[in-house]
């Protein structure tokens, strides 16, 4: 047998153990981050989530300024408490806007009623299109779009008030 | 004092380990007969890791919260076996008892084993106690399963509501007693590479171990199969995810080697290769395990990741595959190859099926591993799903199942005889299996259509080495290998059908509403609550019918208390041609009921044929230990079998 047939095994074992000493020696990090950052946001435009609001369409978003698109529910139980501070964010001079899916005209005002209402605009989703095309998977879930209407950031999950300062200082990135 | 008794234990079993490992490079440096301390040396470091499973197996049957292990894994509301079986279902747990087959393998080698000569023997009793060492070491340091908790909290953490479930109990241990039974062959071809004994003797006495480890493995992949079928209620059987290939690995390499080993137990031939797959097998063992253990790679198998015990196996991984692909550099020069064969010849066909499982075995590996080197170089991150192995794999094994069908009829050496005359019906009928499909099925995908082709020629083609003389008294490995190679054709058959033929269901009912799922007819009948004794469900009922006859479905949405948890359980009938899978699932605010029903025709003959196969290995090893009592009964027996 030749050498090099000899010390194959022995070579490719070595670069196998490299590439797995690299991967362990990262801190790991399982979060995928969003494909569509640094891309424009995909167009729609939505139907009013409420009659006495105005609906969303991509356009509205690229206005000079950064904005919060925030998607959420009536039914959905975390985004209760995160309405309500967006709604600090709100007063904190953010301009917030909501896509609604899956959801009820009356649904979506009692919610507004009861938890408080952040939002400039509401669009609503019914069919999960809008929420699909920007690749979120689950309510709430919200897109950081800066002022020429590019996603910037998308965060997963309900934003905590631990998530505050990161969120703020994304937006003055965008803005 | 029952946990600081099983720490004790390991302790000890270490000591030991340590000792045999010194005995060993003594012995083969200066000659010492120390064949017969290390063989006691052996037997005893195995009793004390049973002590020491043992003393694991108490305090979880008995809840001990005060071990800080039971009781992140145990709750003493939970059934009496899960308790017991809690005691595996976690890292360190799970890690003693990997320690305690290793050592009591060792324990069966030194005291088995009459076969190998005496140095070999030493050799290969020194490599496992190296590769005991190192797993106790991996346990005494960083994943004690006796650490103690003060003071002892009043309640367990529970355990994963998945995990409740016997086929889960018992199918880690059968992969376990499958991955570790192969560390024998790798211990006795390092032992053989460093005594230069590369022989058919070793290839006999390797042949046992590695059909026993074979068998395991084949049974624990086919019942994890399942279990991830009716359990997760994805309605799959295979998901090519990292753990699922981590078992699959050793299994393809041990399946190449039981056939290489034939080869070298026969002629003498494929030295250097076969003692290449067997450190190759227990390699994917090592490999599998720190997949699994290290939480590198993404995987639905949840298990805690912890950078520290994967630098440790990486360590422990590096070393032992490490020497012995070095020993296979240094050494490998001075094998010779044995007996020459011509082109048309058992050993070819054999040679054939150890590159095209070896290319499978890549295939997997890289499949596996790619995610992880795309991001290590371009930083991009991705997963390689079914598509990928489904497309590569798929034709090699099909070509591989067409090979399965042509192997057993050729000769050693040489092939005189026409073959194809033998092949007629076999080919026949996967001709004609192939123009079914085409009639029925047009719009059938090629795969599975090419499968069903392949099946059908090889479940004739499988049991001709029976054919021609008189069943009865052909030998049992004879009859272990017929029964093997049908399985593969009957999984086949499973496998293609489920791929083609099946129908699913998903939809919003309300109760009284009727849904359909290929020849089913399922009405919604209502969803109610129950209980068990650590759960609540909601139950939906559900009747099924195909014109004749009614069956009842209950499938459950499970909520766990502790941790809290919510699993679907699938409800499944079984029938001569197939399978009902049903799964109810959340509810609609409307009051409807989210249903998935599944059709799946012939899906069970997937599992029957891996037990087919299993029982074929089964069939192999009984006959290859008759042999060998018989011939320890015959003190004057010369090398008269081949």
């Amino acid at each position: 047998m030749s050498r090099a047939v000899r010390f194959a095994p022995l070579a490719l074992l070595l670069l196998v153990l490299a590439g797995l000493v690299w991967r362990l020696a990262r801190p790991s990090d399982s979060t995928v981050p969003s494909k569509l950052e640094g891309k424009p946001v995909p167009v729609f435009a939505l139907a009013p989530g409420i009659a006495s609001k105005p609906s969303l369409s991509s356009s509205d978003l690229a206005t000079g300024r950064p904005h919060i698109v925030n998607f959420f529910a009536s039914w959905c139980v975390p985004c209760i408490t995160e309405v309500k501070l967006l709604q600090q964010l709100k007063e904190r001079g953010v301009s917030i806007e909501g896509i609604a899916v899956r959801d009820r005209p009356e649904d979506i005002g009692d919610f507004l009623a009861r938890n408080g209402d952040p939002y400039e605009r509401i669009g609503s989703d019914d069919q999960s299109r809008v929420q699909i095309a920007m690749g979120s998977s689950g309510v709430p879930e919200s897109f950081i779009v800066d002022g020429r209407g590019i996603v910037r950031y998308q965060h997963i999950g309900a934003i905590e008030v631990s998530d505050v300062p990161m969120i703020l200082s994304k937006l003055e990135q965008a803005g | 004092m029952i946990a600081e008794a099983g720490l004790a234990a390991l302790w000890l079993a270490a000591g030991l380990a340590a000792l045999q490992l010194v005995l060993m490079i003594a012995a083969l440096r200066a000659d010492l007969g120390a064949a017969r301390t290390m063989q006691s040396i052996a037997a005893v470091q195995g009793g004390l890791t049973l002590i020491a499973f043992a003393m694991l197996l108490i305090v979880f049957a008995r809840t001990d919260l005060s071990v800080a292990l039971v009781f992140e894994n145990s709750h003493s509301a939970k059934p009496f076996i899960y308790k017991v079986a809690g005691a595996w279902g976690n890292h360190e747990g799970s890690m003693l008892l990997w320690v305690t087959v290793l050592s009591v393998a060792g324990a069966f080698l030194a005291l088995l084993s009459r076969r190998t000569s005496q140095r070999t023997l030493v050799a290969a009793l020194g490599a496992q106690a190296a590769l005991a060492l190192g797993f106790y070491a991996f346990l005494l340091i960083a994943s004690n399963p006796f650490a103690r908790l003060n003071p002892a909290p009043f309640e367990g953490r529970g355990l994963n509501p998945l995990l409740q479930d016997p086929g889960l109990a018992f199918h880690p241990p059968t992969l376990y007693f499958g991955y570790v039974g192969l560390s024998i062959a790798f211990s006795l071809a390092v032992g053989a590479l460093l005594t230069g004994e590369v022989d058919s003797r070793l290839a006999r006495a390797m042949r046992p171990w590695v059909l026993g480890a074979w068998i395991l493995l084949t049974l624990g992949i086919t019942a994890g199969s399942y279990w991830a079928y009716y359990e997760l209620g994805w309605g799959g059987y295979w998901f090519w995810d990292p753990v699922e290939n981590a078992s699959l690995m050793p299994w393809l390499a041990a399946t190449a080697l039981l056939h290489s080993i034939n080869v070298l137990a026969a002629r003498g031939a494929l030295k250097a290769w076969t003692m290449m797959l067997a450190v190759i097998a227990f390699s994917m063992s090592m490999v599998g395990t720190f997949l699994v253990r290290s939480g590198i790679l993404t995987s639905v198998h949840a298990f805690a990741i912890d950078p520290e015990r994967g630098t440790f196996l990486l360590a422990l991984l590096a070393i032992y595959v490490g020497a012995a692909f070095g020993l296979f550099a240094w050494r490998g020069a001075s094998l010779k190859e044995g007996a020459p064969f011509e082109l048309v010849s058992r050993e070819t066909g054999l040679v054939i099926n150890n590159l095209l499982l070896s290319v499978i075995l890549a295939i997997v590996f890289v499949g596996t591993l790619y995610p992880l080197f795309v991001e290590a170089i371009t930083g991009e991150k991705l997963s390689v799903g079914a598509p990928y192995f489904n497309a590569v794999a798929g034709p090699l094994a099909l070509m591989l199942a067409l090979l399965v069908g042509i192997g057993p009829l050729l000769a050693w050496r040489r092939e005189r005889r026409p073959m194809f005359k033998q092949l007629t019906v076999p080919a026949l009928l996967g001709v004609s299996a192939l123009v079914f499909t085409i009639i029925l099925a047009p719009g059938m995908h090629i795969l599975p259509r090419l499968g069903l082709m392949v099946a059908a020629y090889l479940a004739a083609a499988s049991v001709l080495p029976l054919i021609g003389r008189s069943p009865f008294r052909a030998p049992l490995a004879t009859w272990g290998m017929v029964v093997a190679h049908f399985g593969i054709a009957v999984a086949l058959t499973g496998m293609a059908m489920n791929a083609a033929f099946t129908s699913e269901t998903l939809a919003i009912a309300k109760p009284g509403e009727i849904l359909s799922a290929g020849p089913w007819h399922v009405q919604l009948q209502d969803v109610t609550p129950t209980a068990g004794k650590n759960w609540t469900a909601l139950e939906a009922t559900l009747k099924a019918s195909r014109g004749e006859g009614l069956v009842t479905l209950k499938p459950q949405m499970r909520y766990f208390t502790d941790p809290p948890t919510e699993t679907n359980e699938a409800a499944i009938d079984t029938f001569w041609n197939g399978q009902l899978y049903t799964i109810v699932g959340k509810a609609d605010p409307n009051g409807g009921w989210q249903l998935r029903l599944w059709w799946k025709p012939f899906v069970t003959l997937i599992w029957a044929g891996g037990a087919l196969i299993a029982l074929g290995g089964a069939l192999a090893l009984l006959g290859h230990l008759r042999r060998l009592l018989r011939r320890r009964r015959e003190p004057n027996w010369r090398g008269r079998y081949a």
